[in-house]
């Protein structure tokens, strides 16, 4: 293959993990900027989303495109209730201290997962994409389906940009985000913005769960990767930053792409590594970070 | 992938609580319960199986087989006249675990013999502690670590050829029918880079050679990024994947190859546990496998196969009886069932009592040769090395035709074997 289509395909791959990764960062990012709570189970909530995905594929009758519209909507609520759950009766019990939310959702992590063990077993699952679709370019074909994830994640990410920006609810959150003890002299309900923000988190990667299942297909071990990603994201955009996290995103995405498919896989997640060393040596608050107050 | 009723995602805390306490108790018991009320004057045997991480799907046909092997043996009049108990461990798929699983066997079950061990990375690691406690150990993992002299004077495998003879075996007929440029796709661990060994210097014999190996990591999720190393001159696409990404490895190679393809000859580790009717799997029709057993039925069907799927619950599609979407692993899963006859050939020769006599059992095991094609072993007649601890068999290579999978050659015993220095029964006991 040409150097040309070799780089196309490269980017289209780097494209695609961008934008999953985009959807899955951002909500780490949001519940980090918010709580200033580091949640290691959020790779959690993206494997619950594949696997709730996978249920409504099976239970919805008809055309696959049916259940995976179903799943759009039921998954991010099913674990968003979740998490909202875990945050009511674990993480504000905690008082949100930073070293021990750790802890707790380490162990939040196991439990989910091992549920999932027992309820859903320990195969991966294929679930039908919306749409069966090979776009065949002169060197080589392409599911489209992937092409729709880019442009999903697009949407997803205009919809947080403007919910941040524009509503009354986004300008509580940045608030909050901003400096939580004054947002409360102002009377913002601090407490609760935080089980909403965790919930809304967990939904956003229960969202990328679904876009990604028709490409991955749904197993219980899912969630290590998106997690490891995210981090690397999180860390490099400057963590509670919503635009580092997209330019991050992308550049690893990207970088990922490009890297895995010109050398190889292994080299790109040394150089994703490499990177995050790097930003936390010269810049310890990311790309779009502030320094703490 | 099957619809069960009863699993409904628990929603409230107090389902969940209910759902993870209560598989708790039940994962708990046996491990608790088992060692205390062992009965006595029975034939024990460990079965380490791979019903968690990556070997699931294997894991569970092979534990479903394992329990319908020892059925039937038991109600043959067990072992010397002791009825066989089975005791299952899961491993998890991970080699530390499948260690601790062998030593839990020997010092807290004090089984007889161990069988079943699958992943070859994890027998790699479980047979040399297997070896050190004297525990015989028989693996069914086609790892072609016995006929390179790497393991030890306990562990056998005489229930499916290794990857040395299975490629040795095969290598003319894809030379001659299919091509002699070869691309291959493996797993980047032991079982990954037998396969690139031995094929590299099978397809060489043949005047062929392989233009190009690509190796991809055990747990990778997302293959296309792989595919722009197939060279153009590329004749033949070898694939052998395994894990629960395999469905997706499969689809993935289909989007990219599209209809212009080069021949395709793939292990059916890429499609054990897969459904051949998917939709996306379409671009595999008149593509060929390697099959050690053939999962549909031939119209050669023999009665042997024929009791083999009746006492496992397979149907003559390879699917369960019960649940027509739940796919077997059926071209390895016969070998857990051929090991436990092995076994109980091998006591019987010893005249096996009680575990004071494991040595013995594996001095009869060497004395094996000949194995006839019968109900305990229904892929059909193999040949035991007692040097090698190795056994060999035929193989098939199937054709995709209308989605269904059709043996268009089967290989003989004699294409197979091989040449090594390892000789087991110098070792001591």
């Amino acid at each position: 293959m040409a150097l040309g289509p070799y780089l196309f395909l490269a980017t289209l791959e780097g494209l695609v993990q961008a934008a999953v990764l985009c959807i899955t960062a951002a909500g780490l990012s949001l519940v980090f900027g918010v709580m200033r709570v580091v949640n290691v189970a959020h790779g959690e909530f993206v494997m619950l989303g594949a696997v709730i995905a996978w249920f409504a594929a099976s239970l919805v009758t008809g055309h696959p495109a049916i259940g995976f519209a179903v799943a759009l909507v039921i998954s991010p609520v099913i674990v968003g209730a979740i998490a909202f759950a875990g945050e009511r009766l674990i993480l504000k019990r905690l008082d949100y201290n930073p070293e021990a939310t750790i802890v707790a959702t380490i162990g939040l992590l196991y439990i989910l997962q091992q549920t999932v063990l027992i309820v859903y077993g320990p195969d991966a699952r294929p679930v039908d994409p919306p749409f069966y679709y090979t776009i065949r370019f002169p060197w080589f074909g392409y599911s489209s389906y992937k092409l729709f994830v880019i442009a999903a994640a697009i949407v997803i990410m205009g919809a947080i940009w403007f919910v941040l920006q524009k509503t009354r609810a986004g300008l509580i959150m940045r608030a909050a985000q901003f400096d939580r003890e004054t947002a409360q002299a102002f009377g913002i309900p601090v407490d609760r913005v935080s089980a909403v923000v965790f919930a809304a988190g967990a939904g956003l990667a229960a969202l990328a769960g679904v876009l990604v299942v028709p490409i991955q297909q749904a197993h219980y071990l899912m969630g290590a990767d998106p997690l490891l990603l995210s981090f690397i994201v999180v860390i490099i955009g400057g963590l509670g930053s919503m635009s580092g996290t997209v330019v991050a995103a992308i550049l690893i995405g990207l970088s990922d792409g490009i890297l895995s498919v010109m050398f190889s896989p292994t080299l790109a997640k040394m150089v994703s590594t490499l990177l995050v060393a790097l930003v936390l040596v010269f810049r310890p608050n990311g790309l779009f970070g502030k320094a703490e107050r | 992938m099957h619809r069960d009723s009863k699993t409904f995602l628990p929603l409230s805390r107090r389902h969940l609580l209910k759902t993870a306490g209560g598989a708790a108790a039940v994962l708990a018991s046996p491990a608790v319960l088992r060692p205390g009320f062992a009965q006595s004057g029975t034939i024990k045997l460990g079965a380490p199986i791979h019903r968690t991480g990556i070997g699931a799907s294997y894991g569970r046909w092979y534990e479903r087989t394992a329990m319908a092997a020892v059925k039937v043996a038991n109600e043959m009049g067990g072992i010397n006249g002791r009825q066989i108990e089975l005791i299952v461990e899961d491993d998890g798929t991970d080699p530390k675990r499948g260690t601790e699983v062998i030593e839990k066997f020997a010092s807290q079950y004090k089984v007889d013999a161990v069988f079943g061990h699958l992943f070859s990375n994890v027998v790699a690691a479980a047979a040399p502690r297997a070896g050190e406690l004297k525990l015989p150990y028989f693996i069914c993992s086609e790892a072609s670590l016995l006929g390179a002299g790497k393991l030890n004077r306990y562990t056998f495998q005489p229930g499916i050829t290794d990857v040395r003879a299975q490629v040795t075996s095969m290598a003319p007929w894809i030379g001659d029918t299919l091509g002699k440029k070869v691309t291959m796709i493996y797993p980047d661990y032991n079982f990954g880079h037998d396969h690139r060994d031995f094929f590299t210097a099978a397809i060489k014999a043949q005047g062929g050679e392989v233009v190009g190996k690509i190796a991809v990591p055990p747990t990778e999720t997302s293959f296309t990024r792989y595919f722009p190393q197939i060279p153009p001159s590329t004749e033949v696409i070898y694939h052998v994947m395994v894990g629960p990404a395999v469905l997706t490895f499969v689809k993935e190679l289909g989007d990219y190859l599209g209809s212009k393809r080069p021949e395709i000859f793939g292990f059916i580790d890429s499609l054990e546990g897969v459904d051949f009717a998917t939709p996306q799997l379409g671009f595999l029709e008149g593509s060929y496998f390697w099959e050690a057993y053939p999962r549909y039925a031939q119209v050669n069907q023999s009665e042997f196969d024929k009791f083999f799927r009746e006492k496992v619950g397979v149907d003559a599609n390879g699917a369960s009886v019960k649940d027509g979407k739940d796919i077997s692993t059926y071209s390895h899963m016969f070998s857990i069932w051929e090991t436990l006859f092995v076994i109980k050939q091998a006591m019987e020769l010893a005249n096996y009592k009680g575990e004071a006599q494991k040595k013995d059992l594996v001095v009869a095991m060497e004395s094996i040769s000949t194995i006839a094609e019968s109900r305990e072993h229904p892929q059909g007649a193999k040949l035991f090395n007692g040097k090698t601890h190795q056994v060999f068999g035929s193989q098939n290579i199937s054709k995709v035709e209308g989605g269904k999978l059709k043996v268009v050659h089967r290989t003989s015993i004699e294409d197979g074997l091989y040449d090594t220095d390892a000789d087991y029964t110098k070792l001591a006991l």
